[in-house]
């Protein structure tokens, strides 16, 4: 399969008003390169499905608004003519079809010809590893096997844009993590344009070339899975896509001034009163005597692969610190904290 | 001491066993009575209908002369209580599912508004729906004459059974997101209602349809109401004899509505039953 199919896709400055009032989206400005995989990402009610069934075809969005494929208007296209594949949070696969005749659905609406319309299918069976099943009724699949059947109807008739609402959700968490890894595999052999929604960050970071971090109707930041992660723009994206440390302090310049001592910044940082966040995973527990941060340790959660530690004394709130599962700490001890300064992030604004 | 006391449990469970066993001795009793109540009257009809005099009973012979006296009598009301029954089905089935379709995925007061509507005759006695036909039609001399007219009151009193039994399907399966998945896939409206939404909602039209049918095959009151002597339906028919025929025709009359109603009722049943979720659907 040649990689980079699909459009390009700009949302231009949609908003969503619902009839009763509800304002489920701001103005949203968007653009996604063809080929590319974006994830929107936030808590349920940020928006993220409204914008996904705008681009769609499914929402009109509020006068203004403008939805464009490749440069070419599709505002006023209704979802039928628009070319999307989509793939629903329950799959809505059709049970009066075999699974087959599921796949086959969009290729037969469009007209094309059996023989065609076979390969097609069997090309897609195998490509979502379901052979065997062609003949299945809907009903006699597992969730997993769904899921796939799903991703394939969508895909079949090459569709200009793939539109996925939560396809994982629905599934344990262990078919989860397996299916994503496996989703992962297929966006890139396919190389469509493809929009993903989701409230689970680790699918973001997964799947996505960028992720749109979304709330309570407004993007919070759009970046490459790395860049939220390490670079979150605010609290609210600190926190969503990781657990992260939020601390305040006064700045001095190259250190930050904290109850429990001074954590030391990385060149250039301003003065005043600052807002920082740290990853847990980015702090090393150290001897108390000597270090430049120290505490006591509050509580220890041993997760399996890491202890949880939390250490209170530092600042306001207890730290949480990622350490390794041999640690020998215990409630009580106190500890030193180890942070390099370039893993202390500076935040513009204040948090929520 | 304690072979005593095993004595008496044993002779506790038997006396349980044997009240048990009284308890549904006596609830078969009373089930098979009420049973008796409700099936004797309707076989005693179905005999006198094949005896050759009833004043005299059974022995003076079994016949099948009055049937043939009703086909010859009635014929022509059986026959057209079913050209009227299928001519509802085929109207209810043309504007009732389409409108439960749309009724349900408008959703809303509006639609809430027009379904209690149509379920309004279910509540206005037939006498009173014919009285409004015929106040509204009886102007227009030749559809008052016509089998027609009878339909349509026949339309307007079976359409809320199919737009429910329609609407509940449509509920129970989701038929807002099979639509969308169908329109992402690029069918039109009358596609998507084609392919995906009647397939799927094939038990509650089913069960819909021989409602209707049975329904329009049984009607009275409103029939009554709007028949002249040439449009008389079977059940029209059936009070006509009660009150100017022989006892044996009337009887007789009756055993042929039973062959073609009950048939009817059976296969609702059936479809009501394998429609309920069991296990493997879920």
């Amino acid at each position: 399969m040649n990689a980079h199919h699909g459009v390009a896709v700009s949302v231009e400055a949609c908003a969503k008003t619902f009839a009763d009032g509800t304002r489920a989206l701001e103005a949203i400005t968007l653009t996604i390169a063809r080929g590319e995989t974006v994830v929107l990402l936030g808590p349920s009610g940020c928006g993220k499905t409204t914008l996904l069934r705008i681009i769609a075809g499914l929402e009109q969005p509020d006068r203004g608004g403008r939805v464009l494929f490749d440069g070419e208007d599709v505002t006023a296209v209704p979802i039928e003519r628009r070319k999307v594949g989509m793939v629903f949070q329950n799959y809505a696969l059709f049970p009066n079809m075999n699974v087959a005749d599921n796949i086959a659905y969009g290729l037969r609406i469009r007209g094309m010809p059996r023989e065609e319309r076979d390969a097609r299918v069997a090309e897609l069976v195998k490509l979502t590893g379901i052979e065997g099943l062609e003949h299945r009724r809907i009903d006699q699949l597992s969730g997993g096997q769904r899921q796939r059947v799903a991703l394939a109807r969508a895909v079949a008739p090459r569709p200009r844009v793939l539109l996925l609402d939560e396809p994982l959700t629905a599934l344990d968490a262990a078919l989860r993590e397996r299916l994503r890894g496996e989703l992962n595999r297929l966006l890139r052999m396919l190389g469509i344009t493809t929009v993903y929604v989701t409230h689970d960050q680790a699918e973001a970071m997964v799947l996505g070339d960028r992720v749109v971090v979304m709330r309570r109707g407004a993007i919070a930041q759009v970046g490459t899975p790395r860049e939220i992660y390490f670079s979150p723009a605010n609290p609210f994206v600190a926190e969503f896509v990781g657990a992260a440390n939020i601390l305040e302090g006064h700045g001095t310049g190259d250190a930050l001034v904290l109850p429990g001592g001074r954590l030391p910044l990385a060149a250039g940082a301003r003065g005043g009163p600052l807002v920082v966040m740290i990853r847990p995973e980015a702090i090393r527990l150290v001897a108390a005597a000597g270090a430049a941060l120290a505490g006591e340790v509050e509580s220890v959660s041993f997760v399996g692969d890491r202890l949880r530690v939390t250490v209170q004394g530092i600042a306001a709130r207890a730290l949480v610190v990622d350490a390794p599962n041999t640690a020998a700490v215990k409630p009580g001890d106190r500890v030193g904290l180890a942070v390099p300064p370039e893993a202390v992030r500076v935040l513009a604004d204040a948090p929520p | 001491m304690k072979g005593r006391d095993a004595g008496r449990a044993v002779q506790g469970g038997r006396l349980a066993a044997i009240r048990r066993r009284l308890v549904f001795a006596g609830q078969l009793l009373f089930t098979l009575a009420v049973a008796a109540f409700l099936v004797v009257p309707a076989f005693l009809s179905i005999l006198a209908g094949v005896t050759s005099n009833y004043f005299v009973g059974i022995r003076s012979g079994v016949t099948l002369q009055w049937v043939a006296q009703v086909l010859s009598l009635y014929g022509d009301t059986i026959l057209r209580s079913l050209v009227i029954a299928l001519a509802t089905l085929a109207a209810t089935l043309v504007v009732g599912v389409p409108a439960a379709y749309a009724l349900h995925l408008r959703g809303g007061r509006l639609a809430r508004v027009i379904e209690e509507v149509i379920t309004l005759p279910l509540a206005i006695p037939g006498l009173a729906i014919a009285l409004a036909l015929l106040l509204t039609y009886g102007g227009m001399a030749e559809f008052r004459r016509s089998w027609l007219f009878i339909l349509v009151g026949h339309v307007v009193f079976t359409l809320p059974f199919m737009v429910r039994s329609v609407i509940a399907v449509l509920a129970a399966i989701d038929v807002k997101l099979l639509d969308e998945s169908a329109a992402s896939l690029g069918a039109s409206a009358w596609r998507r209602f084609r392919d995906v939404i009647v397939p799927n909602a094939r038990a509650g039209i089913l069960a819909g349809s021989l409602m209707v049918v049975t329904l329009s095959l049984g009607e009275f009151n409103l029939t009554w109401m709007l028949h002249t002597p040439l449009t008389k339906t079977l059940p029209v028919g059936l009070a006509d004899s009660y009150a100017s025929m022989r006892l044996e025709i009337a009887s007789a009359y009756t055993l042929v509505f039973f062959v073609m109603i009950v048939p009817l009722l059976v296969a609702m049943q059936w479809i009501a039953g394998r429609g309920r979720p069991d296990g493997e659907r879920g």
